[in-house]
């Protein structure tokens, strides 16, 4: 083994190490003399300062190094559709929905986590860890379910995005081919850093709702108290709006999702403590942008009786007459920010599962040519979505009435694979679910499956009654 | 040809015509034959599984599987670790193929027939990880088997000759039962290794390293993704990450130490010999973005009134990696640097000719302290091949190779 410089021939004469001596370098001391004389009692605070906060910087910093997918996955959650039910749920019941707010940041904090944990753990994709454990054939129908709901949901997203423009007088077919190519070109160009510093910023943006919500003028303490007391109206409509509100918070494709960019990013179960953190604070953020959609509509449009609207796009056009153009532009901002987020995403969780699952080299950090059915599927999903835009007529209710049923498919499957897998000591080690979590967890499970199961009925036999999809 | 998805669920008959269970598995014992069907284990619902051995097979087609024996002869089930089972190890999971250097899944297993003394035995030839497997996986049973075979002969075909195949187990007891030897990786350029490992699950590539040589481990490292490499380097134990961190330039052991954990650096650093250890710490001073983080101390300098057949003559006597050898630096008299020689001059100068007349102009030399960036812009300037790091004193510490830059350079 090589250990260093070696002395060829002619080796020296004398002894330099000990000969020489270093030359005089400017004393330090000097150098600061230069320096105004009440720089340095700055100086001295600074680093007293800086020794004490050491610890919690530290912290910080690993947190920062590992925030990003549970971040991003929860406030995606927010996408058009998400968008549309929110609003209309402000605007029928004004704020007797807001109790259901905590129960589903608790849903949505424990099975977002145990992705998390299995992706840090196994250092596996979601899909990845289905097709070893539970063999091709599930994982097959899982996929083809997957991009049936996922393909409608990138539809909505375009939809979004048209409606959004719509307010700025920009018509559908200027805005929808070029959100189309700009979230194309971010995937295909960008490395993952990149793109995650971008989906960050647009997670972000969403605090126009906030803005928004402010400028509504709403009665904080009346909104702060139904969130935290549960009124229960036993109407049919009020039923299905809570079950509406569950079936667009809790979706597959975010499992998924997280799981994939805890993988690819190379997060280490050494840095489950920050992968974790990542995931409270990205569910809790998505909950609370919640809130302030929901107090927005409910603060104006509930309250001077426009009730009915079918979508986010009407929302922010019915604000402009209550609530001014600002909290208008705001709304509509945040929905046109939401749309371009989630159409990025949703194809991106599609091709991951499908490459996964089947085999296929996946991954934004890889180029075209490494992994062409990644990218041929993201450009597919993302050319047929705006297509579907674009289209005079097209049948939109019945893809998302199509997409529904789909995800009454899939969810209840992808949720009993979770518990599972996450069960299995052999895959977690020591990370396995505690006795508490579990009986968390399963309970969460049930209830949502449940309520997605009566969505799925209540969609196909009564499409017209259904909150988000009226025509 | 058959296939493993033909007969995992099909039915046995014995001698006699009679039925006697369900094909559940089929087994491969490595340590007896490396690629023949050694057993297939039968199960019978309520009953206890029974065991076939390969000389009990008279026939064999999709779905079907006669015996030459009759029941009773058979032995019933005990688990055994040293069997390779198909379903369980093999189908769906992922597996490293040599040959084309990647990780693949196994979608389907292809299996040959052979007469042997009136039994057929049946030997795995290949790995199917295309559509083809894909396919008869999810047709099998649903399809029409005629169906299946023509869609079968219309896909594109991706598949691994079970020479090439290189299994993934993270069990060591088990590796070492099913005769898992990483001979193949061992031969493969590391940075083939580095993809493939990159490819793997933490468990995997933890178990890949603990049993590749320290060599081999230690040059796949050095191509890894640095995250990787401290990742794996803090889960060994500090002895063996030692000798694996022994087998690397010092320079690459301070760039994955100075991203452990205090307490971890400390374990490994002790483990090593410390001359080595000494080294790696001295390179450790360094701040990471400044010519003395890029620099290797592992570099060769002679005397500037060495002649060439000198020099040529020391250099084969010195255990020296020739692909990366390109420049020798020159001392004075005082030990200071003076001077860098292409090793290409050295093959048209004169015997007698001494290294000082063969030195390049100008004279390039940096101080650790200085920025990477002004390294950058050095070797972009003079089109450098490496440069040399001088100390205070004007004596060579260390040397920067221009594949230090790239690496550097692409990881802004």
């Amino acid at each position: 083994m090589p250990d260093g410089p070696r002395f060829g021939p002619m080796a020296v004469l004398g002894k330099p190490e000990e000969e020489k001596q270093a030359p005089e370098t400017t004393p330090l001391i000097t150098r600061w003399k230069l320096v105004p004389g009440w720089v340095e009692p700055w100086r001295d605070r600074l680093s007293a300062w800086g020794k004490r906060t050491r610890f919690w910087r530290r912290r910080l910093l690993l947190f920062l190094a590992v925030v990003g997918p549970g971040v991003i996955t929860s406030n995606v959650d927010n996408d058009a559709g998400g968008i549309s039910v929110y609003s209309q749920a402000g605007a029928m019941y004004g704020y007797a929905l807001l109790w259901s707010l905590i129960p589903m940041t608790i849903a949505l904090y424990v099975t977002e986590e145990m992705c998390a944990r299995m992706g840090v753990v196994t250092g596996k994709g979601l899909s990845d860890l289905i097709r070893e454990e539970f063999g091709f054939r599930p994982t097959f129908f899982l996929i083809l379910a997957g991009l049936v709901v996922d393909m409608g949901n990138v539809c909505a997203e375009f939809a979004g995005v048209a409606a959004s423009m719509q307010l700025f007088h920009i018509s559908k077919y200027i805005s929808v081919p070029l959100a189309a190519l700009a979230v194309w070109i971010l995937v295909l160009r960008g490395t993952s850093r990149q793109v995650e510093k971008i989906f960050l910023a647009a997670c972000v943006l969403y605090l126009s709702y906030v803005l928004s919500a402010i400028l509504a003028k709403p009665n904080w303490l009346e909104a702060a108290r139904d969130t935290v007391i549960p009124t229960l109206h036993l109407d049919g409509g009020y039923l299905l709006m809570l079950t509406a509100l569950i079936g667009t918070t809790i979706a597959p494709w975010q499992f998924f999702y997280m799981q994939a960019s805890f993988v690819e990013k190379r997060v280490s179960a050494r840095q489950y403590a920050q992968a974790r953190m990542d995931v409270l604070f990205g569910s809790v953020s998505c909950m609370v942008i919640v809130f302030f959609i929901i107090v927005c509509t409910g603060a104006t449009l509930y309250v001077s009786g426009h009730r009915i609207i079918n979508d986010a796009g009407d929302a922010a056009q019915a604000l402009v007459p209550l609530a001014g153009r600002g909290a208008a532009i705001l709304f509509a901002f945040g929905l046109l920010n939401a749309s371009l987020f989630a159409a990025s995403i949703l194809p991106l969780s599609t091709a991951h599962v499908i490459c996964e699952g089947m085999g296929f080299e996946a991954g934004i950090d890889h180029k075209f040519n490494d992994a062409p059915i990644f990218y041929s599927l993201y450009t597919g999903m993302i050319v047929v979505g705006a297509a579907v835009i674009l289209i005079p007529r097209a049948p939109l209710q019945k893809i998302l009435i199509l997409s529904q049923v789909g995800n009454g498919v899939w969810l209840p499957v992808v949720l009993i694979f979770m518990l599972l897998l996450i069960n299995r000591r052999d895959l977690m080690g020591d990370f396995v679910n505690t006795p508490t979590f579990n009986v968390v967890a399963w309970v969460t499970a049930v209830a949502v499956i449940i309520l997605t199961l009566v969505l799925v009925y209540v969609t196909v036999l009564h499409p017209s009654a259904m909150p988000g999809t009226s025509g | 040809m058959l296939h493993a998805t033909d007969l995992l669920g099909g039915e046995a008959y014995d001698r006699d015509g009679h039925f006697v269970g369900q094909v559940n598995e089929l087994f491969i014992e490595p340590a007896d034959q490396p690629n023949r069907v050694a057993r297939v284990l039968l199960g019978r619902g309520k009953f206890l599984p029974l065991i076939v051995r390969y000389d009990h097979i008279a026939f064999v087609a999709p779905g079907v599987i006669r015996l030459n024996v009759e029941e009773k002869d058979l032995e019933h089930y005990q688990p055994n670790e040293a069997w390779l089972a198909m379903r369980k190890d093999l189908l769906d999971q992922q597996i490293i193929d040599t040959s084309g250097r990647k990780v693949v899944r196994v979608n389907d297993i292809d299996l040959a027939e052979q007469r042997v003394n009136g039994t057929v035995e049946l030997r795995v030839t290949q790995v199917d990880v295309g559509l083809t497997g894909a396919a008869r996986r999810l047709l099998h049973g649903i399809a029409s088997p005629g169906l299946v075979q023509g869609l079968a002969t219309k896909l594109p075909t991706r598949v691994i000759p079970w020479e090439f195949v290189n299994l993934i187990e993270t069990d060591p007891l088990r590796r070492v039962k099913l005769r898992i030897t990483h001979q193949k990786l061992e031969r493969m350029h590391p940075a083939d290794l580095a993809d493939i490992m990159e490819a793997l699950s933490p468990f995997e590539r933890q178990s890949i390293i603990a049993s590749l040589d320290e060599e081999t481990a230690a040059e796949a490292l050095a191509e890894l993704d640095k995250r990787l490499t401290t990742q794996i380097v803090e889960t060994l134990a500090p002895q063996k990450a030692a000798d694996i961190l022994e087998e690397m330039e010092p320079d690459q052991v301070a760039d994955v130490i100075a991203d452990m954990t205090p307490e971890r650096s400390r374990d490994v650093l002790s483990e090593m010999p410390g001359e080595e250890a000494r080294e790696v710490r001295e390179l450790l001073k360094f701040e990471e973005n400044s010519a003395g983080g890029m620099m290797n101390t592992d570099f060769i300098y002679v005397g500037e009134a060495a002649t060439r057949d000198e020099v040529v003559a020391w250099i084969r006597e010195m255990d020296v990696d020739l692909e990366r050898l390109d420049t020798v630096f020159l001392i004075d008299r005082e030990a200071k640097f003076s001077g860098a020689v292409a090793v290409g001059r050295l093959l048209f100068a004169a015997p007698d000719e001494r290294m000082e007349s063969l030195k390049m102009e100008p004279l390039l030399s940096i101080s650790p302290d200085a920025h990477d960036k002004d390294v950058f812009a050095l070797f972009d300037k003079y089109n450098l091949h490496s440069l040399a790091v001088v100390d205070a004193l004007g004596r060579p510490i260390g040397a920067i190779e221009v594949d230090d830059v790239v690496t550097r350079i692409r990881h802004r």
